[in-house]
């Protein structure tokens, strides 16, 4: 499923375009090398030239880059890092009262010595996958089974890995008439009292409620090109500007990328990705994810129930932007 | 059939300056279109008299309809938002917006919390005001529903939060995501503690106010024909392409999907709340014998629901089952997994 060594032509972006066209140029001159023409020297130029051009380009993104890379159709999804990161994964299903939801994976598995739950939603990395994905847009039954398991890994003291990548909650019909509302809070509530570790990893697109929703954390760790916003450039573009070219500027404006999160006082690790991107190479990404987990875990799994409880309490009491006046 | 006809001239005098209604003395209904006085209308608790359509009230004749005369005591006035991201718009900055919504409509943000008594009992009661950009939820509000609901933990009194609002404020982009979390988080609390929280659903509340605190008061009344869901209506006929079925979000819609437990007129809301309000005052034991062999157990252990079944071993002394008499009651609580 991973796509990393050639990236299908559909599947690269505007400013990735300059840096492949020289990768590949690469590959080809390595393709005509015989035992009497030696490439070698040019090959070592262009390498050099496209780590270049490739450092150049990925110092300077812009927020709405960014927002592209977290939506890259090629970045490495949940399952992805369940099967780089664990062993012995096995998939729960069910709500227990209305239906599955493929939207959200959840599931049993084992991370470095500890047995763990883990959570995320699932983009699909095609049409057909995305139909049964809707992609990674969960439904009241999504949340209401990530809640059943998460209450489940608490009472047997289990830590919970949450990856998240979701454009947004469902927007529906039926996941109204299914209260999509409260699936979600109830989520948050529940997230607050839980009493084991819980480290909330934001893989891509951590889009509003329903990426919250996984994400009461005692830790919130970003991958280094995702994203976390109360709204989607786009949607702030339509209703603010009520004008649909200006979503970079949304973009922008919003303060969604991992070092904005970081300086507002909500991300606690950036992850670096891969040069380029998760997706270039998702084993340098998976390592360096693997790394934080067990210092965090570690670090989490030193205190007690009583304490976790209590610090997750404080670090979201913490959060937000006031001043007080004497009033 | 005119049995009355107009003869014209007659109803003003030629040269006579012509007469105007003054604004504001005059509303149309929206649903029945009927024009109503506008005093009428303040006398009926915005009520529309001919067809009962619920118009929207401003916060002070809320306040003053659903406490105690006199027993309003606000708090947390002073706190103001800082605009963390310098979120602009066209140039045009949210804190300049702020500054014009706090000169319109006094300090204080999008919501008002205070102590107060409701039919006699202590409460910490809250009201979204919707008239300040649409009542949307950014780092003050977060801030004093969290305030609120830590004032009910420590003196042991039921919340009440009166909800209108769009959602989440975007111009405090992700720090409004969060208050999200940390509203719940508060109410989380109340929970282990068993301090009740009613939540009131009022036209509209939508987004990330739903999707938190609104859909998790311990119950949960809306007035008649609220909007209330997680996305806008217009936003999932775009998803879905195609028209919403009349009705739906409103408030009778989710008590018929069981999302609401109660759809209560205005007229009637501080009577419903006050009897919601004795049920779960601990210091109504009832009459007779049943108050002399009832334990007030409700500071009995710091047992979280969720996880009751963990706890059902030490919280299931028989001597607490007060009116119930019989044992085996203790662990009643430990089968209630909520949802």
């Amino acid at each position: 499923m991973s796509i990393e060594p050639q990236l299908p032509d559909r599947m690269i972006l505007e400013f990735e375009r300059p840096i492949i066209d020289l990768e590949r140029k690469i590959s080809e001159l390595r393709g005509l090398s015989t035992a009497t023409v030696d490439f070698s020297a040019e090959i070592r130029k262009l390498e050099q030239k496209a780590r270049k051009l490739q450092k150049e380009v990925f110092a300077d993104l812009t927020a709405q880059q960014k927002v592209q890379l977290s939506r890259h159709p090629g970045r490495p999804y949940m399952l992805d890092y369940i099967r780089t990161l664990t062993e012995d994964f096995v998939e729960l299903h069910g709500d227990r009262s209305f239906r599955d939801d493929p939207a959200i994976v959840g599931g049993i598995a084992r991370f470095d010595a500890w047995e763990v739950l883990v959570l995320g939603q699932q983009k699909g990395r095609n049409t057909k996958e995305n139909l049964h994905r809707n992609f990674g847009m969960a439904r009241p039954e999504g949340y209401r089974k990530a809640t059943r398991l998460m209450r489940m890994a608490s009472r047997f003291n289990r830590p919970i890995l949450c990856f998240i990548d979701t454009p947004g909650a469902y927007p529906g019909l039926g996941a109204e008439e299914r209260g999509q509302a409260e699936a979600i809070a109830k989520a948050l509530q529940v997230m607050a009292s839980l009493q084991c570790p819980i480290i909330s990893v934001v893989i891509g697109e951590g889009g509003s409620g329903g990426a919250l929703a996984l994400g009461v954390a005692d830790r919130i760790l970003m991958l280094e090109y995702s994203i976390y916003s109360v709204i989607s450039p786009e949607g702030c573009a339509s209703i603010l500007w009520r004008d649909p070219s200006k979503v970079p500027e949304a973009a922008a404006q919003l303060r969604l990328t991992a070092p904005d999160l970081v300086e507002l006082g909500i991300c606690d690790e950036i992850i670096p990705e891969a040069p380029g991107g998760a997706h270039r190479d998702v084993a340098v990404t998976s390592a360096k994810l693997r790394t934080a987990l067990k210092r965090h875990l570690k670090e989490l799994t030193a205190l007690s129930r009583h304490e976790l409880v209590e610090q997750r309490y404080q670090k979201f009491r913490a959060m937000g932007a006031f001043v007080e006046n004497a009033g | 059939m005119a049995w009355w006809s107009r003869t014209p001239g007659l109803s003003q005098e030629p040269g006579e300056p012509k007469k105007s209604v003054p604004k504001g003395v005059w509303n149309k209904c929206e649903r029945c279109a009927a024009t109503v006085y506008e005093a009428d209308l303040d006398a009926n608790l915005r009520v529309c008299a001919s067809c009962g359509h619920h118009f929207k009230m401003s916060t002070d004749a809320r306040i003053a309809m659903i406490c105690d005369e006199g027993s309003w005591q606000e708090h947390d006035l002073g706190l103001e938002s800082t605009d963390r991201l310098g979120f602009r718009v066209n140039g045009k900055k949210y804190s300049d917006s702020l500054k014009a919504q706090h000169k319109k409509m006094g300090s204080g943000d999008a919501y008002r919390g205070g102590s107060a008594t409701v039919g006699g009992m202590q409460v910490e009661v809250g009201f979204f005001v919707f008239e300040f950009m649409g009542g949307s939820m950014g780092s003050v509000v977060g801030e004093k529903i969290t305030r609120q609901f830590e004032r009910a933990l420590a003196h042991r009194r039921p919340a009440i939060v009166f909800c209108a609002s769009g959602g989440a404020r975007m111009q405090e982009g992700v720090l409004s995501l969060v208050q999200m979390a940390k509203t719940s988080a508060a109410r989380s609390r109340l929970r282990e503690a068993k301090i009740p929280y009613i939540a009131v659903l009022l036209h509209p509340t939508t987004g990330g106010v739903a999707a938190s605190i609104a859909m998790l008061g311990d119950v949960i009344v809306a007035e008649p024909e609220a909007l209330i869901g997680f996305a806008g209506p217009r936003v999932i006929e775009q998803t879905i392409r195609q028209q919403l079925p009349p009705g739906f979000q409103r408030s009778e819609f989710l008590l018929e999907h069981g999302m609401v437990d109660l759809v209560v007129p205005r007229a009637d809301l501080k009577a419903q709340l006050v009897r919601l309000l004795r049920w779960f005052d601990p210091a109504n034991v009832g009459v007779g014998d049943a108050a002399d062999t009832l334990v007030d157990d409700t500071v009995a252990d710091d047992a979280d629901d969720d996880l009751a079944a963990d706890h059902a071993d030490d919280d299931g002394a028989p001597a607490r089952n007060g009116r119930n008499g019989a044992g085996g009651n203790g662990v009643a609580h430990a089968a209630d997994d909520d949802d």
